[in-house]
């Protein structure tokens, strides 16, 4: 057959688009569920390390179900919403909704001296892309007991650091509401005073993810606010 | 406002060569002069402008997950993410086909100056880039998508022809042997890129 | 392995580099040079696709219709990058996560689309391979110096771990943050041209 002719461009491309589409839907379909749980333990590893429990990818799984007892969704004025799988939440979806629509995941845990903490999805923009995270409150939802922050493009050494233990770590024991009892969230800058209950150290020459960090604290302890502030009386 | 931030932050904060190093290829490889090197920006920006966008509808209301719920709801599960590259990279090849054809009819002139270019951009990876970025970048809608690819164009012109500057000037220099060409670019280009980052966190 | 053989895995890696030499496929690489095992992994990936798209295009190198070339060659290469990606994404999650949208950029890496128009359009499947391999390699040693460097000398670290022993902190070394910005990947690369170019006179461009 000529190989210049319409025809034989034409089967060609069909030919071509048939066979490479077959391969790949069967890779894609393949690998498929293997995807999904990297994404599910990875997610289930980072809730974990707020509340100080480091994991591999083997008991993830165990610990998770040991650990966090109760996931349930709350909406902004601090009403549980039925129906809906915590888990399967993305804040970064809901922080787009109207405020009266935005369904906030919540995890409970219990840690083997049986204090319970409370944690709350964070959702974020730091310097180049998205940064995101998790934060555990003690039982009194005042004190920070943990975090986690992890980013999308950061830069590597500086902004990145947000992701590391020595940055989090500043967070333990951190409070959110002053001594009138009003919200005040995490304050993240340069030079901090020590003794500060409010404010961490910044990443240094990270300005501008760590402004990221205090803001998206702040917006996201916001939306739980509803709640946290039903809890607490 | 965010539609301004978009533009002014992907020509400036995140540009495509200064930032990724995207593109180097033509843009080594076509900055000797500054003319030819403004025709290839052009056909950049043409090319970004409109391919980020199609690719945005594209990855919103094909390749999402759940994105074919609009045809119906049995396809709510559907995720064909996996076949975004072959599409974008198909996009792309057509849509700088079609360019080069239009701009042919109907601007024989323009034509005649990008002629040779166009054909270039469909492997350049600035373009595969902007869509794959937009992406990754998650924007609200369209808009955004589009003036995404046209400033991530325009920042890209922008280094393109200014390095053809400095190298038409460098000419004259007394550049080490070994350095010539190539490697003085590329030492040029990281400095141009370390000028640039002192746009790094500016927000409008 | 003939001599002419070995020649097409040998020339790429130092007098026919495909980045300092014959200018290709810069763009993809630099930005996951900050580690160095993001780098291997992008050089390995790299490599598989430009072997593999080269074997592919060999053997349909003589069915493919003229007007429709560079579509075929696409579709073939993205195809094997969108397998690379899957694959990554299901049994190497953290790197995966590490190159993001490079993995993705791949496709539009010069180097595998040139060599296919340059060599495997025109050449036996086996040669191809072994070009592809050669280039592969050829790209992932600039890729793996500058990522060595850049890890090296902006985190003190080799592979995530620790290799300046914590008395030179002490002793009041710290880091070069500089060496972590992208721009300094440039620039390294512009220094091994010029390592490479003093050594081999004969690719000093005039």
């Amino acid at each position: 057959m000529d190989k210049n002719s319409n025809k034989y461009t034409f089967i060609y491309s069909i030919l071509l688009v048939v066979i490479v589409a077959t391969v790949l839907t069967f890779i894609a379909v393949g690998l498929g569920p293997r995807q999904e749980k990297n994404v599910e333990l990875e997610k289930k590893a980072n809730i974990l390390k707020t509340i100080n429990i480091s994991s591999t990818t083997k008991d993830v799984e165990d610990l998770y179900n040991k650990y966090i007892v109760e996931s349930f969704v709350v909406n902004r004025n601090g009403e549980n919403v039925n129906g809906i799988d915590a888990f399967t939440i993305s804040l970064k979806e809901e922080l787009r909704k109207e405020e009266n629509e935005q369904n906030l995941p919540v995890y409970i845990a219990k840690l083997d001296d049986g204090s319970k903490k409370y944690i709350f999805t964070l959702n974020g923009k730091g310097l180049w892309g998205g940064i995101w995270g998790y934060i555990s409150l003690d039982s009194d939802l005042n004190t920070v007991y943990g975090v986690n922050f992890d980013h999308a493009s950061e830069t590597p050494g500086l902004g990145a650091e947000i992701s590391t233990a020595v940055f989090q770590v500043n967070f333990k024991g951190k409070k959110i509401f002053d001594e009138n009892n009003n919200f005040v969230s995490i304050d993240v800058s340069k030079k901090v005073t020590e003794g500060n209950i409010h404010a961490v150290d910044a990443v240094s020459g990270g300005t501008i993810t760590s402004n990221g960090v205090r803001d998206m604290l702040k917006n996201c302890l916001n939306a739980y606010l509803g709640y946290i502030k039903k809890v607490k009386n | 406002m965010e539609s301004i931030n978009i533009f002014v932050k992907s020509i400036f904060v995140d540009n495509m060569v200064f930032a990724y190093f995207l593109g180097m290829c033509s843009y080594l490889a076509v900055s000797k002069t500054v003319k030819t090197s403004f025709g290839l920006g052009i056909a950049v920006v043409f090319v970004l402008t409109i391919t980020v966008p199609i690719n945005y509808l594209l990855q919103n209301y094909v390749l999402k997950q759940g994105a074919l719920a609009w045809l119906s709801e049995s396809f709510a599960d559907i995720d064909l993410s996996f076949l975004s590259f072959i599409l974008f990279i198909a996009v792309i090849a057509s849509i700088t086909q079609l360019v080069e054809m239009v701009v042919e009819k109907f601007t024989p002139a323009l034509y005649n100056s990008l002629g040779i270019f166009l054909p270039l951009i469909a492997v350049n990876c600035a373009i595969m880039g902007g869509s794959l970025f937009m992406v990754e970048k998650d924007f609200a809608h369209v808009g955004e998508a589009t003036v995404y690819g046209l400033g991530s164009g325009i920042g890209w012109l922008l280094a393109i022809v200014s390095i053809a500057a400095i190298r038409e000037k460098i000419k004259y220099s007394n550049v080490p042997k070994p350095l010539k060409g190539l490697g003085i670019t590329f030492i040029i280009t990281g400095l141009m890129g370390l000028a640039f980052m002192g746009f790094m966190g500016f927000q409008l | 392995m003939s001599k002419k053989n070995l020649k097409l895995i040998t020339n790429p890696i130092n007098k026919d580099n495909p980045i300092t030499v014959q200018v290709l496929g810069i763009c993809s690489a630099l930005a996951v040079t900050v580690k160095l095992e993001p780098a291997v992994v992008m050089a390995l990936s790299v490599t598989f696709v430009t072997a593999m798209s080269n074997v592919v295009l060999s053997l349909l190198r003589n069915t493919i219709p003229k007007r429709i070339r560079i579509i075929v060659q696409l579709v073939v290469v993205a195809a094997l990058v969108i397998i690379v990606d899957q694959i990554l994404k299901a049994f190497a999650y953290d790197i995966s996560k590490q190159l993001s949208v490079f993995v993705g950029l791949i496709i539009t890496n010069c180097i595998i689309m040139g060599r296919i128009e340059a060599f495997a359009l025109s050449n036996k499947p086996i040669p191809s391979f072994l070009d592809g391999i050669g280039n592969g390699l050829g790209y992932g040693i600039i890729l793996i110096i500058v990522g060595f460097s850049r890890e090296l000398l902006g985190s003190g670290t080799i592979w995530g771990f620790q290799v300046i022993p914590d008395s030179f902190y002490e002793a009041g070394y710290s880091n070069n943050g500089l060496m972590i910005l992208p721009p300094m990947a440039l620039i390294v690369v512009g220094i091994i041209i010029w390592i490479q170019r003093s050594k081999n006179r004969e690719l000093i461009e005039d």
